[in-house]
């Protein structure tokens, strides 16, 4: 059953049976708050911070060879053609919220925000944002307003970058001796 | 649905009110300075892995904590970003290390959903079958750990004895002990090898007697009471707000079990208990682990009654576009050449959508939540690894307790820091 009257809702997809509320990030505390007293939303599962860089412009990985060489980046040969909608903002942030009770439901928030905005963090709504918002600060450089501890949490404090930014690249860290004679 | 309320266990909240995670040294009730700064980890032997704490001591009393970790951060989620769906499925099993194949279970579900892609009867079963052993497996490896490391250094022997009965039939299954990569998307790399079922058999009706062996070794040991009971105290509610999951919940006294509350595979066709205990401490955490190995055991034994019905049936599904011909069809057809070629070249594509699936692995919820945009490499692979999350507790559970409880309430919460790290 899809919640109704989410405060800052801003669209509601269902897709493989599961429901997505796309939400409001300015008004990301409100519509937790709502969910979790109203609706009964009492376990935030994950929250989850994906880059859309590129999304949909470079197409999919194949085995197709150009002058230059292998382009690994483009278009499949097995027919796969469609460009994949386009995405409103760089930027989601999503959360996994879980009713644990007898009825037990899923439920998925996406907030989009561009490179350099902020939004409000929810570990004063479950304290279990603390970690998982920190990840995503570590992962993605999405900043939490609010967050009493916002630091890198898996990557050492003085790292560059966020490496699941999809500007950063594989195997960008530089490697002693490699290259010289 | 049963939850205790937190009055049983203690009143109000003990999670930190400045930062959840970090407990901080109270002026009221300690003298500053008496404090005594003591770096634990990230290289100690008892801290199962690479897990850093730094502890503020007032003599013997835990005045504040802060987990540190990152110490094992191998980049998983990114690596797979630039690996097609097939070759990725070796990556989770490296995860969560212990648990390996409730990982590689979470993502190949994953993919299947995206796919819309139904695997055969067998191929559920077996999944189910070998994700109990797996449980078993983790439990041993817990609980033999756990047990060393305050000091029932003969309980190690034990729950490895059994472990080693575990990876012998994964030996026999997929031909490794660990990192199995058996479960493929569609269904299983491989048949079930015909000596698999009466050694399972035998394995599920001796398991039951093992864990009475172990609970006859700690259960009345009185050193092993005192150091677990009323040790590293978390309320149901607390467990909930810090998003909490499997035997962590379930001793917090919250009867809470994806396999029962959202059945996948086929656990709504097996006959099993949820262990729920009420006390929220180390032993209710320990007494968990040991009913879950009896409760897996009753399900492998009915896993493999079913099985052995499911002889000579299809272990994959038979789509040629995402599954991988059979070896021998290559030496005669064209048409699987071709298809095996470009399964381990280019890949399938998957497409475009966003799914989220969860299980119940041996430390709670599993979850992968995998982002396609219809190519043949996820676009967003996040894995929602348990013992994360379990550690955030670790500042409200060792509230008020002695530094030598904190060994026992750090392995109480089962981090593996595979998992924890990613």
């Amino acid at each position: 059953m899809t919640p109704t009257g989410v405060p800052g809702l801003v669209e509601t997809v269902e897709a493989h049976g599961e429901t997505t509320l796309v939400v409001d990030p300015a008004r990301i505390v409100e519509t937790c708050t709502h969910l979790r007293d109203a609706e009964g939303f009492n376990v935030l599962v994950d929250v989850s911070g994906v880059d859309y860089l590129g999304w949909g412009t470079k197409d999919v990985a194949g085995y197709i060879g150009t002058p230059a060489g292998r382009d690994l980046n483009a278009t499949g040969s097995q027919g796969f053609q469609r460009v994949p909608d386009p995405k409103p903002k760089r930027f989601a942030v999503v959360y996994h919220l879980l009713k644990v009770a007898d009825e037990p439901e899923r439920l998925r928030l996406e907030a989009w925000l561009d490179d350099g905005e902020e939004i409000d963090s929810v570990v004063r709504v479950w304290p279990a944002a603390d970690w998982f918002e920190r990840e995503v600060y570590d992962m993605v450089g999405i900043g939490f307003r609010g967050h009493p501890y916002l630091v890198r949490i898996l990557m050492p404090e003085d790292w560059e970058g966020h490496p699941l930014r999809k500007d950063y690249p594989v195997g960008g860290e530089p490697v002693r001796f490699s290259g010289e004679a | 649905m049963t939850i205790v309320p937190a009055e049983k266990i203690y009143e109000g909240t003990r999670i930190p009110a400045r930062c959840p995670t970090i407990l901080d040294v109270d002026p009221a009730e300690h003298d500053l300075d008496d404090i005594l700064t003591v770096n634990f980890g990230p290289n100690h032997p008892s801290t199962h892995g690479v897990l850093r704490l730094i502890v503020q001591l007032d003599g013997e009393h835990v005045a504040g904590i802060e987990a540190v970790i990152g110490y094992l951060h191998t980049g998983f989620e990114k690596t797979m970003e630039a690996k097609t769906y097939w070759k990725g499925i070796t990556y989770p099993e490296r995860i969560d290390y212990l648990s390996f194949q409730a990982n590689e279970l979470v993502f190949v579900l994953a993919i299947e959903k995206l796919l819309g892609l139904s695997t055969p009867e067998k191929a559920t079963w077996m999944r189910m079958c070998l994700s109990e052993l797996n449980r078993i497996h983790s439990h041993l490896v817990w609980l033999g750990t756990s047990a060393l490391e305050m000091g029932a250094i003969s309980m190690f022997w034990y729950a490895f004895r059994e472990r080693d009965m575990v990876l012998d039939l994964f030996e026999m299954v997929t031909g490794v002990r660990m990192h199995t990569r058996y479960f493929q998307v569609g269904g299983l790399a491989e048949d079930i090898p015909e000596g698999f079922y009466a050694q399972a058999r035998e394995f599920a009706r001796h398991m039951p007697r093992a864990v009475n062996d172990y609970e006859g070794l700690l259960d009345r040991n009185k050193i092993w009471l005192e150091r677990t009971k009323g040790i590293g105290l978390l309320s149901a509610a607390d467990a909930l707000a810090l998003g909490q999951s499997g035997p962590m919940l379930r001793a917090s006294g919250v009867d809470w079990d994806l396999r029962k509350a959202m059945p996948y595979l086929a656990y709504d066709e097996v006959d099993f208990d949820v262990p729920v205990y009420p006390n929220g401490d180390v032993y209710d955490r320990y007494k968990v682990h040991m009913d879950e190995m009896r409760a897996s055991a009753r399900i492998v034994g009915q896993c493999i009654t079913r099985l052995e019905e499911m002889r000579g049936q299809p272990w994959i599904a038979d789509d040629r576009k995402v599954v991988l011909p059979p070896r021998e069809e290559l030496h005669t057809s064209m048409e699987s050449l071709i298809h095996h070629f470009k399964i381990v070249t280019e890949g399938y594509l998957v497409p475009e959508g966003q799914v989220y699936v969860a299980v119940e692995s041996a430390r709670g919820e599993c979850g992968c939540y995998l982002v396609s945009d219809g190519g043949p490499k996820p676009w967003r692979v996040k894995f929602r690894a348990p013992s994360f999350a379990a550690l955030q507790t670790l500042a409200t559970c060792l509230r008020d307790t002695a530094v030598a409880d904190l060994i026992a309430v750090a392995a109480s919460l089962d981090p593996v820091m595979g998992d924890v790290d990613r």
